[in-house]
Formats: structure tokens, sequence, C-alpha cells
């Protein structure tokens, strides 16, 4: 019988920092822009120029410190890791080796059904981004684009502890949340303001030393880093149980054909010659820059899950959806500010929202229904002014057309019939217009009452309130 | 001092030379690294390192961006590029 | 010229002052200097269009509202400071069609003191060197002595401002390269504390090593440049938060170090020379001392690793992608690099770049790069002790006068062993004078005073008060084809 197997992960995650400026330089940083239009002169290495340090970069990556509970270094110093390759314009990267701005700290990633498990991380420290490449767009020429080199990245990263892609993804998932609701960065997965290196090897179960890893290289999102990995798995137990030896390798994922391949051009044992950039002196936290970061720090995702579970009596899955992104979190208390049931105003975020959302493609931040209106809505259907069905047809007109709900309500001619004087008369000639029945009724036959019923709604277009017409068509029925 | 690392620091540095250049090189480097070993019996025990004249720290540059880049001007001298691309042999990744 | 070829900026500024010369007529006389005396090699590129236009701006601005800072007042750069629109090539193929987009932070600083930029001067490659040989428009003669070097890196300054080309030159200093060219040319120049002037613009060789500073005829006349050029600059993470030098009212008398390191290892000539000129500072009033740098045969080579080691990464930005030499038609990447880098960069350069992968490379880190920056906190410690019980440090800038021409290109570290008394003042981050001392060989030959940091003042003050008492610094070139003989 073949042995089972447990696969070991560890992830580096390449955090873009949300500052104005790059990190040593003053040119903006912003995705897009024609190309090398965001690169000045310190960004392409022009003879003669030098880094001096963003102080949001610094802030963003104590805040991050803070919010992992980890190690602060209250002075830590950059390094220059040296390889040739064209899109790194200096010939080395400046970036952290031996004293990283933070050390240690831990992450809790959601197993699903209220489990959770706290992993911990290694470091996270402060590097400046590269440029990229773009292939095929010249016959045997590559363009060098170097917008992007500069900007502010935050590595993280965790101890070898995840045991399966699905954890990756989780981590993944949490890290996440946790740099948006921090505002360190904008989280745009697309983008690539979140890239993922991950380490994998895999161990005969039980087993206690490591097997040789891979690293693959630049997985830009949950489901990729997941797929990623779990190929990655089957092709070391592949490789080992056909006999072979798992290669110490870089590897890069390929989403179309959803497969690894050995990364050409990229030696893992290149000699990089860290060494303290000269250009740079010794980064010092002040206790000033600690209070202020601490002062800044926001509810973070897990407290505010707490929070929603007690507050609200929300059940793990809308807390976990609702935490996971802070924008929808906002609204979605916006939305039980105005007075709502907080688990119906949870259905109608994580429901209509939602989906609507995810049909336009948008993000939580710019829900084009105001809370009010949406508090509003759903306050209509507890009064009994408006169906639940007919509400939905409202959202959508407030979505397209935006407008307050009330005028809505009103133009849609969905609001009900609640008229006494008016439900008595319809009712009045239900009677009258059919005497047998009536008799019937009055002779025992009370399961009629719902035929009594159907007229009248029938007469008022299924707008008459339901509850009052019973009552109503009782009082003649019985009372005469 | 060996000829084997002479060709890995001409790899690591990106540098070429011909034979009778390595084979000076090689000589040079053997005399160079003679002379810097000259420090080796100064005792630096409990010394820690030190990679700036001044005790001074980082001073931190204001988060603001100045959006004025002059590709233009910058690209003057580019020896190749296109549509503001800088142009390179195909990258292989 | 106008007036005299070898009068000091401070005379000029007198004679622009009283209106008795024009910024244009300095600017024009300086021009065609550096053509007459084009055999000097002194000059890299030199920039008419641009001169006399500050010239004629200059000479209304007088006009307006009289001589100030360094209104009108003629000078060049080093080839190695950026100025906008011009070349800066620091002497080297790399570089040899290289315009700069921006300016350095000196170079923004002269302009706007009024200063007239005429040209910029010939260096060592990357200020790489201590003879100005290694350019790639070759060496920079010796106005004292043409079969002779200027000394280098900061060659074709020393070489302009002797020979009375311009008054007053910039030069940078990253292990002696302003003090030693001074001296060989015997004319004064000051190393200034490292991060007194910004080193944005000015191109890199050892990061925490170079420092800018001024060259010319007199300490007066460093003291009005260095006026110019110093101050804190945001651009330069490593320039000093520091008060500008003062000028110290009335110079008390000063107790002056003499390190037994330096004076002990000169040969009779130079230490004759030398003993004189100590005698001459003593007749001063100043009381002499002796001190001891113990680390001082150590720091020759832990400069030669640590600048290195730095070079070697600062120079892989030129790589033949986005400015500089590229090489033609390269069959691929790894080709471009390769055959870009060793077309554009000379053997020195080479040299030292491979020299500082080597000592950075995994297994040497510690016992090279690591070693050496320990062995420099004791050079630095040394310093500090001494200054303990004294103000100032007085030795010699070079073992030798100028040397010949060719000479010391089989053994590259012959050379280096010549920078042994100006490199520890580098390492430690100090500043240092070199003035004119004397002659050996009917060649001049310079004392450093090396003061704690940021005591330039005090420095300066010394030089002024010796070149009060004595007239090395007045002496002129005899082979200086314009130049009157010396008196």
């Amino acid at each position: 019988m073949s042995t089972e197997w447990e696969s070991v992960i560890g992830l580096e995650v390449h955090v873009q920092l949300a500052t104005e400026s790059k990190i040593f330089s003053d040119a903006p940083v912003a995705a897009g822009g024609d190309p090398n239009s965001r690169a000045c002169g310190v960004d392409l290495g022009l003879p003669g120029v030098l880094p001096v340090l963003n102080e949001s970069a610094l802030g963003m990556a104590v805040t991050f410190g803070l919010a992992v509970d980890g190690k602060i270094a209250r002075e830590c110093r950059f390094d220059r890791k040296n390889y040739f390759y064209p899109d790194l314009p200096k010939g080395y990267q400046i970036s952290q080796l031996a004293e990283p701005v933070v050390s240690g700290g831990n992450l809790d990633i959601d197993l699903g059904d209220g489990r959770s498990r706290r992993i911990h991380l290694t470091r996270a420290h402060l590097e400046e981004d590269a440029g990229k490449s773009v292939h095929d767009a010249y016959a045997g020429l590559s363009g060098i684009d170097l917008n992007r080199a500069g900007t502010p990245l935050l590595e993280v990263v965790s101890e070898p502890e995840l045991k399966s892609p699905e954890e990756a993804a989780q981590y993944f998932r949490a890290l996440h949340s946790l740099v948006r609701a921090l505002g360190i960065c904008d989280g745009n997965l697309n983008e690539g303001s979140m890239r993922c290196d991950a380490n994998i090897s895999i161990r005969p179960k039980g087993c206690e030393e490591l097997g040789e890893r891979t690293e693959i290289k630049n997985i830009n999102s949950f489901r990729f880093v997941e797929r990623a990995l779990a190929f990655e798995i089957e092709r070391q137990i592949g490789v080992v149980e056909a006999g072979g030896e798992v290669v110490r390798e870089t590897r890069l994922y390929d989403a179309e054909r959803d497969e690894t391949r050995p990364m050409r051009g990229k030696e893992t044992s290149e000699d990089y010659r860290y060494f303290p950039d000269p250009d740079l002196l010794p980064v010092v936290v002040t206790d000033a820059m600690l209070a202020e970061a601490r002062a800044r720090l926001p509810e973070l995702p897990a407290a505010k899950r707490e929070r929603y579970a007690r507050d609200f009596a929300l059940d793990d899955y809308a807390c976990s959806r609702l935490t996971g992104d802070p924008d929808l979190a906002r609204y979605f208390e916006a939305v039980t500010a105005t007075g709502v049931e907080p688990r119906q105003a949870a259905n109608w975020v994580l429901g209509e929202v939602s989906a609507a959302l995810n049909r336009d493609e948008r993000d939580a931040h710019d829900i084009p229904v105001p809370a009010e209106e949406l508090g509003i809505l759903i306050a209509r259907i507890d009064e009994g002014v408006i169906s639940g069905a007919a509400a939905r047809t409202v959202l959508a007109t407030l979505w397209q057309e935006g407008g307050d709900a009330d005028a809505h309500i009103a133009a849609s001619g969905l609001a009900q019939l609640n008229d006494d004087d008016e439900l008595s008369r319809l009712a009045q000639e239900a009677v009258e217009r059919n005497p047998n029945q009536a008799e019937q009724y009055r002779a025992g036959k009370t399961k009629l009452l719902g035929f009594f019923v159907g007229q009248v709604m029938q007469a008022s277009q299924g707008k008459a309130n339901p509850r009052q017409v019973n009552e109503l068509l009782r009082e003649l029925l019985t009372g005469a | 001092m060996d000829s084997e690392t002479v060709e890995k620091l001409l790899r690591l540095s990106a540098l070429e030379l011909d034979e009778d250049g390595r084979a000076r090189l090689l000589r040079d480097l053997g005399r160079i690294v003679a002379l810097i070993d000259e420090m080796q019996s100064v005792d630096t025990e409990g010394v820690a390192p030190l990679a700036h004249p001044l005790d001074a720290v980082q001073p931190l540059r204001p988060d603001r961006a100045d959006p004025n880049v002059d590709r233009a001007t910058l690209q003057q001298g580019a020896p190749a590029t296109r549509d503001g691309l800088y142009l390179v042999p195909r990258v292989v990744e | 010229m106008a007036g005299d070829a070898f009068a000091t900026l401070s005379e000029l500024r007198t004679e622009l002052a009283a209106r008795r010369v024009g910024a244009v007529e300095l600017a024009e006389a300086c021009l065609d200097r550096i053509a007459a005396e084009a055999h000097l090699n002194a000059f890299v590129s030199t920039c008419p269009e641009r001169a006399l236009a500050r010239a004629k701006a200059a000479d209304r601005r007088i006009a307006k509202e009289g001589q100030t800072a360094l209104v009108g007042l003629p000078f060049a750069h080093k080839d190695i400071f950026c100025v906008q629109g011009l070349p800066t090539t620091c002497a080297s193929n790399m570089l040899a069609n290289f315009v700069a987009p921006y300016d350095a932070t000196v170079a923004a600083r002269m302009d706007a003191a009024g200063a007239v930029l005429v040209g910029k001067t010939n260096m060592d490659e990357f200020a790489m060197g201590s003879s100005s040989q290694t350019g790639h428009l070759g060496s920079v003669r010796n106005p004292w002595d043409t079969g002779r070097v200027a000394g280098g890196s900061s060659g074709g300054s020393a070489a302009a401002v002797a020979a009375g080309l311009v008054p007053g030159a910039t030069g940078t200093d990253t292990g002696g390269s302003i003090r030693q060219p001074a001296a060989f040319c015997g004319i004064s120049g000051l190393k200034p504390t490292y991060g007194r002037v910004s080193r944005y613009g000015m191109i890199a060789f050892a990061s925490s090593l170079d420092q800018g500073g001024p060259m010319a005829r007199t300490a007066e006349d460093l003291r009005l440049l260095l006026a110019c050029m110093e101050g804190r600059d945001p651009r330069d993470s490593t320039s000093a938060e520091v008060p500008p030098t003062a000028r110290d009212a009335k110079p008390r008398p000063l107790r002056i170090g003499i390190p037994g390191e330096y004076w002990d290892a000169l040969g009779t000539d130079m230490g004759t020379a030398l003993d004189a000129a100590r005698r001459a500072i003593e007749g001063l009033g100043h009381q002499l001392a002796a001190v001891s740098l113990p680390h001082t045969r150590a720091a020759v080579a832990s400069y030669y690793v640590v600048s290195s080691a730095e070079a070697s990464t600062n120079l892989s930005r030129y790589d033949g992608v986005r400015y500089g030499h590229r090489a033609s038609a390269p069959k691929d990447l790894e080709d471009l690099y390769r055959r870009s880098r060793s077309e554009g960069f000379g053997d020195e350069v080479k040299r030292r770049i491979l020299t500082g992968a080597y000592t950075l490379s995994v297994g040497y880190y510690d016992a090279y790069y690591q070693k050496a920056q320990r062995v420099r906190r004791l050079i630095r410690q040394d310093f500090l002790d001494a200054f303990a019980s004294v103000d100032a440090i007085l030795g010699p800038v070079t073992p030798t006068p100028a040397f010949e021409q060719g000479t010391m290109q089989a053994d590259p570290t012959d050379m280096y062993r010549q920078d042994a008394f100006t490199v520890p003042a580098s390492l430690a981050g100090l500043p240092a004078l070199s003035v004119p001392c004397g002659q050996v060989e009917g060649l001049p030959v310079g004392m450093q005073l090396i003061g704690p940091h940021f005591a330039e003042d005090r420095l300066l003050a010394l030089g002024e008060a010796w070149q009060r008492e004595t007239d090395w610094h007045m002496l002129r070139p005899r082979e200086s084809r314009a130049a009157p003989e010396a008196t």
C-alpha cells in the first residue's frame, strides 16, 4: 500500500503599500499610466541619484507589525540585494535582510464552521518593487517599463505551518482582509497589489524532517494559490513515488495550463552579495511613531467578527463574510444604524447587495444605493408597506436610478393596500356578489373564507393586505 | 585567488575578459588580496562593524508625490526605446 | 588675461566689486587659457555659451546689487558632478555620451551663488585612482612638470587651478582625491567632513566615503567656495544637519597632534620639507604634541575593501539599458550586459568592481567586508582618542611628490599604497585640509591638517594663518607657458 503524504507550506506575500509616492523617490505610485511616465531619475537609477525613505511606508510597516502583534525593531536597516535583471534599474534591489522592521507576529486563519488556526509569521520587511518586462510586443525584444520600480512593498513571510492548499488560500485571504482593514494596501489582486510566493515540500505523514522544497513565484489570486499548490503537491508526490527526487528550484504557475513549470534564467543558487546600503542610514522607529501608529490602529477583522457575533447575533458565515471586506462591513453597520434588525440587514447586504456587486463587478466601496435608503426599504417590509418580493424590485430600481426608497415604492404602485374603508368596500362587494357562498359559510363551511379572500385580492390586484382582509371578511360573514 | 574564482567574479559582475586579460586579472587580484589581507592581523574581537563615519540616523521624506516626470528628457540618451519602453534582447522567464 | 591668470577668487571679487573687470571678461579669459593649455588635458569639456550667458547675467546682477557670494567668479566642476544639459562623463567610455538630465545639488548651489561654470575637469575614471591617468581621454599633465602626474582623482581640477586656467574648482575626495592632487600641483584643497556637502548628483564611487569639496589657490578661497557648496540636502539621506562653517573671529593658539605613524614613514626629502613646515607651524604660536594613530597601517587595506565593495554595486547600474554605452548588436541579454560593461569600463574600474564582488561574496563577506568595517571603527576611534588631547592633527599628504607619468602601472597595489596618509581621515569621515608647504626636487609638496568632525573652520583658519606667513601657495609652475617666473 502507498505512503500517505502531508504537505508543508510557507507563504511570502508581497503587499503593495498604499502610499502616494515611491518608497525612495517622490515619483507617484499609481497603476497604469504610459510606460515610464511614473519613473523619475531615482527610479531609473540615473548616475548620482540617491534614495530617501518615505515616512508613510515605514509607518504602514509599523502599523502592520502592531496589528499582527509582532516585534517592531526600534532600529532596522536596508541592504542591497545584488543581481542583474532588466527590470531592476540599479542592478540591486534595496531590501531588508539582516534587520527587518517587523519580526514574529501571528495571523488567525478561518478553517470554516467557526474553527480557526493561528499561523506564526517569521518576519515582515520593507523593500522596493521592480519594474516589468513587456514581451511579445516586438520581435526578439522585450520592453522595460519602470513605472512600478520603487513602489513600496511589505514582504510578509509566514512560518512553514500551512498544511494544505486550502489553508494557504485562507491565510492569503486573512492577510488580504487585514491589510485592507489597516488601510495600508488597496488589496486589488488583479492589479498585483498582493503577490504571493509559496514554498512547498511534502513528507510522509508523521515524518519529522522536511523534504526538499520548491518555490512557486508570483501567484496573485486566492484561487490560484490553491490550484498552484494542489498541482505542485501532486507533482512532487508523483516524482517521489516514481523513485525520483524533488529538486530545489523556482517554479512559475501558469494559470491557463493550470500547472507549474521551472523558471528559466532564475538561478536559485545566486550569490546576491547582500550588504548594508551605504546610501541609507540606520532607520529608527521612535516612541512617538509607535504611539501614533497604535492610535491610528482600526478595529481588526478578528475583533470585528467577535463583535458582530456578540452584538448582532450573526452566524459565523455572516460574520466572516462581512468582516472580510471593510467596505461591506461599513455599509452593513450603516444600514443597521437606521434601526433595522441586524440579521435582516445582514441578509440583504450579503444577499441582494453582494449579488448585485458581483453582477456589476463593483467594489463594496461604491455601492450605488445609500445605506439609509436600504434601511428605509427594509423598514417598509416590517411595516407591511411592501412585500419582500416587491422590495427586491424596488432595490433593483434604486440600484439603477438612485433616488429615495419611498418615492420608488409609491411610483411603482407596489405598496400594499391598507386603507380599512377601501378594504371593507371590497370585502362588502365580495360578500354581496356571492350570496350562496356566504350562506354556506354562515352554515359552518368556514373553509370558504379563503375563497372570499381570493376574491378581494383579485379585486385589489394583489395589493390588499391579506391579514386585514381576513379579519374584515370574518367580521362581515359572522357579524351580520 | 584562482581562475575558477575569477570566472565566478566575472559572471557576478557581468564582465568578460579575453585570455591574457583573465591572466593579468588573476595576477592583479592576487596582489590586491595580499594587500587587503594586511588587515587580518588586527584584533577586532568585540568590535562592531562601522558602516558610516557619522552616527546619524535615516531622515524620512514626507509622502508627497511629484507627478511631473519628464520622460522625454530622461530618455534622451537612452540607447534603445520604443513607445516609451526601454528595449532589450528578449527576456526569458 | 584680464588682470592676472593666477589671481585668487578673493582678489577677483574685489576687482569685480570695483568694476575693474567684468564677469564676461573673466569667463572669456578662462576659456582662452584652457585652450592655450590644452596640452595639460585638464578639461573633458567646456561650455562657452552657457558660461557667457551666465557671465552676462552676473554682470547685470553686480551692476544692480554689487558683488556678493560668488557672483561673476569663473570656476570648473570635476566631471563627476551632473549639470543639467551638459555632458557628464566621469572620464569613462561608459558615459562618454551621457548628458545629465538634472543638476547635482552642488551644481545648483554654485549656480545660485552666481559662480560662472566654464567647463568640466578631467579625472581618473569614476574617480578610481591617484594619478588621473585612467580617464577615457588620457592623462592629465602636472603643470609643474608635464612628465609627471597631476595626482588624482581630481587631477584635472588641481592642474586647472595650478596652471591658472580657473581660479577655483570643485573636486571629490573618497580616499584622498582632493588632497593628493592639490599637494602634487601646489594648490589648496579641502575634503569636508562626510555629510557636509551633498552627494546628490555627484556620481557615486564609494557612498560611505565620497565627499565633494573645494579646490583653489588659497585656504581663504576654499572657505568662499565651501560656503556655497555646503549644507543639508533633503535629497541626500547622509547629508548632515549642521550649522554652516563659521568664521572663527580670532584663531587662538592650538594644540596640534603629530602622529608618529605618519611622520616616521617619510623618506629623507619629504621628511626635511615637512619638518620645516612643522617648525613653522610651531613658530605661529601653536603647540605641538605627539599623538598615536595605532591602526594606521591597516587603513589602506580597510579602505580598499570598503571602497571597492561599495563601488562594485554602485556601478551595477551601468548596464547599457537606460543610458550610457551599449554594445552593438547584442545576441542576448547576457551579451548586452557583459559587452556593454566590458567595453564601457577601463581596467582599473574593472579591478575595483571585481575586488568588491570578491569581498562581498559568500564565504568572504565576514573575512573581508565585515572585517574592514570593524577595522574602520578602530581607525575612527584612534582619531577620536587623539582629538581628546589635540585640536588638529598635522601630517604629510603624500609619501612623495608627483610621480612620473606611466610609472606604478605594473602592480596596482603600488599606487594604492600612495594613499596611506589620506585614507585614514576618509574612513573616519573627518575634514582634512591640504596646503602647499614646501618643495622637493622643484615639485610642490603639501601638508595635511586633519580636524574633528565638522571642524572645517578651525582647519581653514589654520590654513589662512599659514598662508599669511608663507608663500608656497603663491609659487607658479615654471612650465605653465603663460606663467611668469616664480619669485
